[in-house]
């Protein structure tokens, strides 16, 4: 069995008294999409901040590709080849498309070509528009190449399926699996069951700071726990 | 046939020089619940921005409860009986129970206190954090509580811009169960969504395609065309 390219053990956080992480053990391989799927408040996203460095663990172990990433801030976590996307993308709004990500590749290493990266996420029209003046879609999709700029190994995307139809669904879809096979690890925070399913290999669940299970979406769903928690009936999810 | 709760008539507007409506014809009848379908981008949400007067109307009509409201102001419509639920309407630097407050804010003080338990009751994850930051909320919980706010003005339609975005599938149960015990109450409802299983609670649907309304019929009619089901069923079934 090979190394996982991220693997992440024992990680704690606490905010004050509350303990959002209690001791998350999550890894991820090369090719592989993992969804870390749990209800609302669980930690899915604290987690995701904390292995992107947005936010310092308070305990544990992060390594990319055998790396050691723990007390490392996100800047040299993501030149160590992670980058993740924010559920509400926040970009430089009075800066252009094509600039964003002139600010994203600013001082790191070789990564992909922009222009053919604006054309894979079909933003090549709006590569001159200002990116206050996007739609919500074109605003997530240029999260997902400032993200993609960098040209992590591990990519985390937190909720970016989140209010999309189903047509603009299966764009996304397609091209997250084609990250994967690219040779890309990928970690899927999203609550659409469908879309979970449809891309991911196998997911992670957690509740309350603590991951519950592991394993296929399929056991996932007969999981005691995890239909209690977090589907409500297991019946009509898939 | 008596007038609908709410109707717009070729109801056009927009954003600076960008114009988003291009003559919007819809209704919602009294006690009905209408979901309002379409791609990113086909105007939904600016619709129901025009429609509580945070954008204003550069053309056509909307009457509410038999009142030309198309120049009120967004204030006048909620006295009026409209609430509006947007992505992200809450006050993040205020606690759970003072949004509930402001969302109350046209409401009865004896009303506001009596509805804010049922308010609790329904979403309890609310009543653990009442006297907490609304920032501190997770992403779930401030749609929740969004919801909540929006239910506490008593309103006789809710206007709803995405309830289920980001929010677990047991947690869209949930909406959608209080949603239907709201309906039953009597409440009017409209809502803009991406999740079919909304279509549970429609008596009516309408599509947005590039500024207007593309369609509108009842759920079992869009389920019956092969090029809407596959529009609007595809993957997110």
């Amino acid at each position: 069995m090979t190394e996982p390219l991220l693997r992440a053990t024992g990680v704690i956080k606490r905010f004050g008294g509350f303990q959002a992480l209690s001791g998350i053990d999550i890894d991820v391989s090369a090719g592989e999409i993992v969804g870390l799927i749990g209800p609302n408040g669980s930690g899915k996203t604290t987690l995701i901040n904390v292995i992107s460095g947005l936010l310092a663990e308070d305990a544990g172990e992060i390594s990319v590709d055998g790396q050691r990433l723990s007390g490392m801030p996100a800047h040299r976590r993501a030149s160590r080849g992670i980058n993740r996307t924010f559920q509400v993308p926040k970009p430089f709004a009075s800066l252009t498309v094509r600039q964003n990500l002139e600010v994203a590749v600013h001082g790191a290493g070789p990564g992909p070509d922009l222009d053919e990266l604006l054309d894979r996420l079909e933003l090549a029209p709006v590569t001159a528009r200002l990116a206050g003046e996007l739609t919500s879609v074109q605003q997530k999709l240029l999260d997902l190449a400032r993200a993609l700029a960098t040209g992590p190994r591990v990519l985390l995307v937190d909720e970016l399926a989140c209010g999309l139809n189903p047509t603009e669904l299966e764009r996304i879809a397609a091209t997250l699996r084609g990250l994967a096979e690219s040779g890309m690890g990928l970690v899927v925070v999203e609550h659409l069951m469908p879309f979970i399913d449809r891309i991911t290999h196998r997911v992670v669940v957690m509740n309350a700071g603590r991951v519950i299970f592991g394993g296929s979406l399929r056991e996932a769903v007969r999981h005691p726990e995890v239909v209690e928690v977090f589907l409500g009936a297991p019946e009509h999810v898939l | 046939m008596s007038e609908p709760l709410l109707q717009t008539t070729n109801l056009q507007s927009g954003y600076g020089a960008v114009k988003v409506l291009w003559g919007v014809d819809m209704d919602v009848r009294t006690g009905e619940t209408v979901v309002l379908l379409g791609p990113n981008g086909a105007g939904k949400t600016t619709l129901l921005r025009a429609l509580m007067g945070l954008l204003p109307a550069r053309g056509g009509q909307i009457r509410f409860a038999g009142t030309d409201i198309t120049k009120l102001s967004p204030r006048a419509r909620v006295r009026m009986g409209l609430s509006y639920m947007s992505e992200l309407g809450i006050f993040p630097d205020l606690t759970v129970s003072e949004n509930l407050d402001l969302g109350a804010l046209f409401v009865d003080r004896a009303t506001a206190k009596r509805r804010q338990q049922e308010l609790y009751a329904l979403f309890p994850i609310l009543t653990e954090r009442r006297n907490q930051a609304a920032g501190g909320l997770s992403g779930g919980q401030r749609k929740m509580l969004g919801i909540a706010k929006a239910l506490a003005a008593e309103p006789r339609l809710l206007v709803m811009d995405e309830p289920s975005a980001g929010l677990s599938p047991l947690m869209v149960n949930t909406v959608i169960t209080s949603l239907s015990k709201c309906r039953e109450g009597g409440l009017s409802l409209l809502i803009a969504e991406q999740n079919v299983k909304f279509l549970e609670l429609g008596d009516r649907v309408f599509t947005m395609e590039g500024g207007r309304i593309a369609f509108g019929g009842t759920p079992a009619e869009i389920q019956a065309d092969d090029g809407l089901r596959r529009a609007y069923f595809g993957l997110g079934v």
